[in-house]
């Protein structure tokens, strides 16, 4: 899978569901677009969390303009999105941009 | 980090980044505190944030996207010395010197404030808009937007914002409706006469949202003609909400001079407000122009103030 060099896993239609099958730890899917203000605020906070939760969970971004069949199959309607998939299965939704704190929080049942 | 500073900026939309520009260039190393990341117009880089291509902003004939503008807004003032922190502020004491600035259980102190927090957009206020933000409720046109190709959707609205969405929208929708309940827009005639001559976009004037309806996703609105008091249903897939502003003033309640609609009082003429040593500018004390580059003056108004008031002080 294409590790990016701040620690995300960039996704596509076409590995999407071997990288979140596969995954021996929670993953965090960003879905994302070129042109959404607030998913650029969040990009380097994921990347920090990234870094800081290595092992624990694995961050990784979906671009909505180029794999729409995905965002559709989990009927996201806005973005940024991150979807928390386990084992597979969808755990978790959370809609809209937040703060690093607030993120971590929201992420704290998937972390150590 | 140094935890005391000549100069804090609360806020990094256009007033407060101008303000990082002046200060830092006049060697005052300001440290702006910017803000959290949100999906609404309160975050860092402010209400430009959410919005695409910014027409009127004078040196960009070609138009420029907004969160670009304020990146450049933001690498300029980190060019000269300003430093950040994406962190919301929490409460302030301004009663005596040094001001002081609390972030969560961190505290700042400052030689002078400089108070940019901006204004966010207002929700309708109605059952379930919380619920189904994200499930065809959108605080966001640039963001969602893209979601609602062919489908029908609404916004709700009659200022420059409202219009701009709405015309945006329709790169995607099938049909827009603007729900707008006067009988004429508050917007700019060249916004106006966009929205009025797109075949996309029909609007609804004397017409309020009463009801939004859906379970897990948004199905329809119910409307009131505010003029006649009839009521029906507009069956869409996705609304969008442009009904105004409100300033980010609740953290400095009972502290600095305020309106009843929480706008900051400054001295006339000038940035100053009650507290010496503070100065406000940009949206969060402007009600009436609230432009990108009202905003960007006042910023530098309030950079000069605080320069010359910091020279005062010996």
């Amino acid at each position: 899978m294409a590790v990016m060099a701040d620690g995300i896993v960039t996704l596509t239609s076409g590995t999407f569901d071997e990288v979140v099958n596969s995954s021996s730890t929670p993953v965090v899917v960003d879905f994302w677009a070129e042109w959404c203000g607030p998913c650029k605020m969040i990009a380097p906070i994921l990347g920090e969390i990234a870094a800081e939760k290595a092992g624990q969970v694995t961050i990784a971004k979906l671009n909505v303009d180029d794999h729409g069949d995905i965002a559709q199959r989990y009927g996201v309607m806005s973005i940024p999105t991150l979807l928390v998939f386990h084992n597979g299965e969808l755990k978790k939704t959370m809609v809209g941009a937040k703060g690093k704190g607030q993120l971590l929080a929201d992420l704290g049942e998937f972390l150590d | 980090m140094s935890q005391h500073h000549r100069v804090i900026i609360i806020g990094s939309g256009p007033a407060g980044l101008t303000a990082a520009i002046y200060t830092a260039r006049a060697n005052l190393a300001p440290f702006v505190i910017e803000g959290e990341p949100s999906s609404t117009s309160d975050q860092p880089g402010g209400q430009l944030m959410l919005t695409t291509e910014v027409e009127n902003f004078p040196g960009f004939p070609e138009g420029i996207m907004g969160p670009e503008l304020m990146m450049r807004f933001r690498d300029q003032a980190a060019k000269f010395g300003a430093t950040f922190l994406t962190a919301k502020a929490t409460k302030v004491e301004f009663g005596e010197k040094p001001l002081r600035v609390h972030v969560r259980d961190e505290v700042f102190t400052a030689d002078s404030v400089i108070v940019s927090t901006g204004a966010q957009s207002l929700m309708l206020g109605l059952h379930d808009e919380e619920r189904l933000i994200g499930h065809g409720l959108s605080t966001c046109a640039t963001c969602d937007g893209f979601f609602f190709r062919g489908k029908e959707i609404a916004v709700v609205g009659g200022g420059d914002s409202a219009i701009e969405e709405a015309s945006f929208l329709t790169k995607f929708a099938s049909k827009v409706t603007l729900i707008h309940r006067r009988d004429s827009f508050r917007a700019s005639k060249i916004m106006q006469d966009r929205a009025l001559n797109n075949p996309k976009i029909e609007v609804r004037w004397n017409t309020a949202v009463s009801e939004i309806i859906g379970d897990d996703q948004l199905q329809g609105v119910k409307l009131l003609d505010t003029v006649t008091g009839a009521q029906s249903t507009l069956d869409i897939a996705g609304l969008f909400i442009a009904i105004g502003h409100r300033p980010n003033t609740d953290v400095f309640k009972g502290i600095l001079d305020m309106e009843d609609s929480g706008y900051l009082i400054t001295r006339p003429d000038s940035t100053y407000t009650n507290i010496p040593g503070v100065f406000a500018c940009g949206d969060v004390k402007d009600h009436t122009y609230r432009q990108a580059i009202t905003a960007a003056g006042s910023g530098c108004m309030a950079a000069i103030d605080a320069e010359r008031w910091l020279e005062q002080q010996h």
